[in-house]
């Protein structure tokens, strides 16, 4: 079903990436996140961007007219910690996977694509997984459903790589039968292969700098041999690849900060960061952004002094923090854990909204193109039918770049040709002869089985 | 005259000065004034703007005009919105402190068949979590062992009786309702595929093969019951060999304990239904994530459902997005009884809002409220005593600024087994302790 699940969404939600028409919501509350909240706002979309905003926008002839009336108009939500859409996640058998990226595993197929995007998030970061010191690259892709592999990837987004601190890439809990060990297996060892490779990586750059340097000298030397671990680790030394390094503890915290500022280099985000507040004068003076869950804790010990006031401390001390959701689930009620931060810590809602889209979009560097309601940017929106705060809203629409990928109220309608296609297979099924569609036989349905 | 603040102390003011008390120390009566009262009561109306006279752990007055004795500590909650606590039908709490340290973890005994073990026996009435759940209004829980969740599969059998508590106390006997209130079945799943922890992927068997093993399993239940029932009837009878393990089963042969039957998928709540109306034995479905599939079967044999999260994935990619958003709706609206749990321990605080996002999708609000507080202290005979607030009834009751289903919601006050409880707990005495950390000049 997985395919017709595809195809029906594509089908009925118009071609992918034509941009023909223009758009106008109109009527609603437009929380524009960076530019205050226009009630009544109007949002006009041209050419996948965000034309005008305001009070009150040009209707241009023609434009299909979207009645956001009693409703918020948002924008598109910004998950700066996200697993979906890839085949593989962990590279563990080594200390150092950078040579690997989930950029070249893409599966576009992934319903979660969809399911996420019903929840109002249009921009995941797509990250490594946490099983060694240094993992892999990162790929920020847009929810574009519907689009291939190649077509889901966000244009623009500065490259990233996983870092990984504390239980999992010292691999405290052990690992299934047959599995050897490691190094590290102790903090101290997460720091020391994160030192390492840094020495690694700036020897590369020099060898790479002297056989330039004889090059203009005009000497005939053969270029150093290209490695895929050190180049990416280049990149950071030289601030072009940003840092999202997963981390629960103070003490890891710092230490990560410390051996990093040692190579000059400035950690991008400190992922989920449950002790964050611990240190958040040394977090803030090194200039780190934080990305954190709402308020999981206790599920081990690194997480057991994790509290749900952590953003907002964290946020009260000059950090730059997003609230990411690190699960498929979590992420389709990201407005939701923003509003913990409300709650718990007395955030304004509009710090609170800031969390789930403009700050992690800074975090990634992709501010000039999403996070908020401004003209010019990518017109990703999500219209919820109450304050996006809100327990009980629901999301009804979600546009990426411009257009609408999910609506409730076409997926409703697309359910029953479901159902109905789903009753025609069955009846087919139950109709055919047994012969030659056995276990596992050609004729067989496929199972959707997933990792 | 006595006030009481935000994190449960007593503030006594005199007209002499103001000295501070700690909580149920002095005091015997409490009275919350001028706040509107959801009492939850069949066919009630709220008190827009009444008082709630509580003594000796009790309800005694409720109304527009209640006068207040003196020596009652005045709580003035004007503005504010009182509920009866939330009652979490399916938790973990004090059972389990750090989810990965097998040290901290008590919920799962190994064998299959533990009837005779209790949730009660193993609470730690100092976990961390008990606090933090308070915190945000839940009052009493219901505390489950066994294997409620997580991946694996297996674990099917009898895992023991599920206990309730009050969520205070300075032991686990002060803290207790009813130690025995449910038998915890984990029903066998019928699946061809299960995780293997070792090779950390899919095995794979024929279904012949795992309709085999499921048929044996549920013989085998039904084999137990049945030796309960000579059991009980060998003792009537002046047996006197003890066999703990089937005495334990006696009350649920006997019709008056349930059994809380954790079950997913549609072809295992079919087999469990099946299963109790053979066996006549009262049955509550816990899980439930396929209900609404087999409605019209529940209703018609009157089996309510303790819902797990609502906040989760569909079970199947070909499933609608909301499918667990809308299943409390959609069970609802077909008559089924519904209640909300948790399953865990560290997130039973977040009970109030899985209730709340069924409310977007369909569920009335005032059914949400219910599910956490009214139907679970009927489901587990405790109506008499909890749920609603009544004259005569047990005072767990939350002060709160609003809807206790909005994330924004503050909860101000949290009354336990009638006595004002502390709101501070391990994640506000860190904030505090580390929001106070000196800031350097930026």
């Amino acid at each position: 079903m997985r395919h017709t699940t595809l195809f029906l969404a594509a089908g009925l939600l118009g071609a992918p990436l034509t941009f023909s028409q223009d758009t106008v919501i109109r009527g609603g509350t437009v929380l524009t996140v960076t530019g205050g909240t226009l009630s009544p706002g109007e949002v006009l979309i041209r050419d996948g961007k965000i034309a005008e905003v305001g009070t009150s926008v040009t209707v241009p002839d023609g434009a299909e007219v979207i009645d956001a009336t009693g409703m918020f108009v948002m924008p598109g939500i910004v998950d700066a910690h996200s697993h979906i859409a890839a085949e593989s996640i962990n590279e563990g058998s080594v200390a150092v996977s950078s040579m690997t990226g989930t950029g070249d595993v893409v599966d576009p197929y992934d319903v979660n694509i969809y399911r996420e995007l019903a929840g109002g998030v249009t921009t995941s970061n797509i990250l490594h997984g946490s099983a060694n010191p240094i993992g892999g690259l990162n790929v920020v892709i847009k929810h574009r459903w519907g689009a291939d592999a190649a077509g889901l990837v966000l244009e623009g987004a500065p490259p990233g790589i996983k870092f990984a601190l504390g239980e999992n890439p010292k691999r405290s809990r052990g690992m299934p039968a047959g599995v050897e060990r490691r190094y590290p297996a102790t903090r101290m060892g997460v720091q020391d292969v994160i030192r390492q490779a840094f020495i690694e990586a700036e020897a590369y750059r020099q060898e790479f700098a002297d056989y330039e340097a004889a090059k203009a000298r005009g000497e005939r030397v053969l270029p150093p041999r290209r490695d895929m671990k050190l180049e990416p680790l280049v990149e950071v030394l030289e601030g072009t690849r940003l840092v999202h390094a997963h981390c629960y503890r103070q003490d890891e915290i710092l230490q990560l900060l410390r051996v990093a500022e040692e190579f000059g280099v400035r950690i991008a985000t400190l992922q989920h960061v449950l002790e964050g507040y611990k240190v958040a004068n040394e977090i803030a003076a090194h200039g780190a952004g934080a990305s954190t869950f709402s308020d999981w804790w206790a599920y081990k010990v690194e997480a057991y002094d994790a509290i749900p006031h952590n953003a907002a401390l964290m946020t009260e001390r000059g950090i730059l923090v997003s609230i990411n959701s690190d699960s498929a689930e979590e992420a389709r009620h990201l407005n939701q854990e923003a509003a913990k931060t409300v709650k718990w810590g007395g955030m304004s809602e509009e710090e609170a909204l800031k969390m789930i889209t403009i700050n992690p979009a800074i975090q990634l560097g992709i501010d000039d193109q999403v996070g908020s309601i401004e003209a010019g940017k990518d017109a990703d929106l999500a219209i919820f039918d109450r304050h996006p705060l809100s327990t009980y809203a629901v999301n009804q629409m979600t546009f990426v770049d411009g257009e609408m990928l999910f609506s409730r109220e076409k997926d409703l309608a697309m359910r029953e040709a479901m159902a109905a296609e789903r009753a025609e297979l069955e009846a087919k099924l139950s109709g055919e002869d047994d012969a030659g569609r056995g276990p596992g036989g050609r004729g067989g349905p496929r199972e959707g089985v997933r990792r | 005259m006595t006030r009481v603040g935000r994190n449960g102390f007593v503030i006594a003011l005199a007209l002499t000065g103001v000295c501070t008390i700690a909580a149920g120390q002095e005091e015997e009566s409490w009275i919350i004034q001028n706040a509107r009262i959801h009492t939850l009561a069949e066919g009630a109306e709220p008190i827009e703007s009444g008082s709630i006279l509580i003594r000796d752990g009790r309800i005694v007055e409720i109304g527009e005009d209640v006068t207040a004795p003196a020596g009652a500590a005045v709580i003035d909650a004007a503005g504010m919105d009182v509920y009866p606590g939330m009652m979490d039908s399916v938790s973990q709490l004090g059972l389990t402190e750090i989810g990965a340290i097998s040290a901290t973890v008590d919920t799962v005994e190994l064998g299959e068949m533990n009837p005779h073990l209790r949730a009660a026996t193993a609470i730690h009435p100092s976990s961390e979590h008990l606090p933090v759940a308070r915190a945000n209004g839940i009052t009493h829980a219901v505390v489950a062992p066994g294997r409620l969740g997580g991946f694996g599969g297996g674990g099917a059998g009898i895992s023991g009786q599920a206990s309730i508590v009050h969520l205070d106390g300075w032991t686990v006997e002060e803290m207790d309702i009813n130690a025995s209130a449910g038998m915890v079945l984990t029903w066998p799943t019928l699946s061809t595929r299960s995780f293997n922890l070792a090779t950390f992927s899919m095995d794979r068997r024929s279904f012949r093969e795992a309709k085999e093993e499921y048929d044996r399993q549920v013989a085998e239940l039904g084999e137990v019951l049945d030796a309960a029932r000579r059991y009980a009837a060998a003792g009537e009878a002046g047996a006197r060999e003890r066999d703990i393990r089937l005495a334990a089963l006696g009350p649920v042969v006997g019709g008056e304990m349930p059994l809380l039957i954790l079950a997913q998928g549609e072809r295992e709540i079919r087999g469990a239904v099946e299963f109790t109306k053979e066996q006549g034995v009262k049955m509550i479905l816990l899980g439930g994530s396929e209900a609404w599939k087999v409605k019209e079967l529940l209703v018609e044999h009157g089996i309510p459902v303790i819902l797990g999260p609502t906040q989760r994935l569909p079970g199947e990619e070909d499933e609608a997005y909301d499918q667990p958003f809308t299943t409390p709706g959609e069970l609802h609206d077909a008559g089924v009884t519904v209640a909300f749990a948790t399953f865990g321990s560290s997130n039973s605080r977040l009970l109030p809002y899985e209730a709340g996002h069924a409310v977007g999708y369909g569920l009335p609000q005032e059914a949400a409220i219910r599910a956490i507080t009214v139907v679970p202290a009927q489901l587990f005979g405790l109506a008499e005593d909890f749920g609603t607030l009544e004259e005569g009834k047990v005072a767990n009751l939350i002060v709160v600024n609003g809807d206790p289903l909005e994330i924004r919601t503050e909860v101000e006050h949290v009354f336990v087994n009638g006595v004002p409880v502390s709101l501070d707990n391990r994640h506000q005495s860190l904030y505090e302790k580390y929001r106070s950390r000196p800031q350097p000049e930026r």
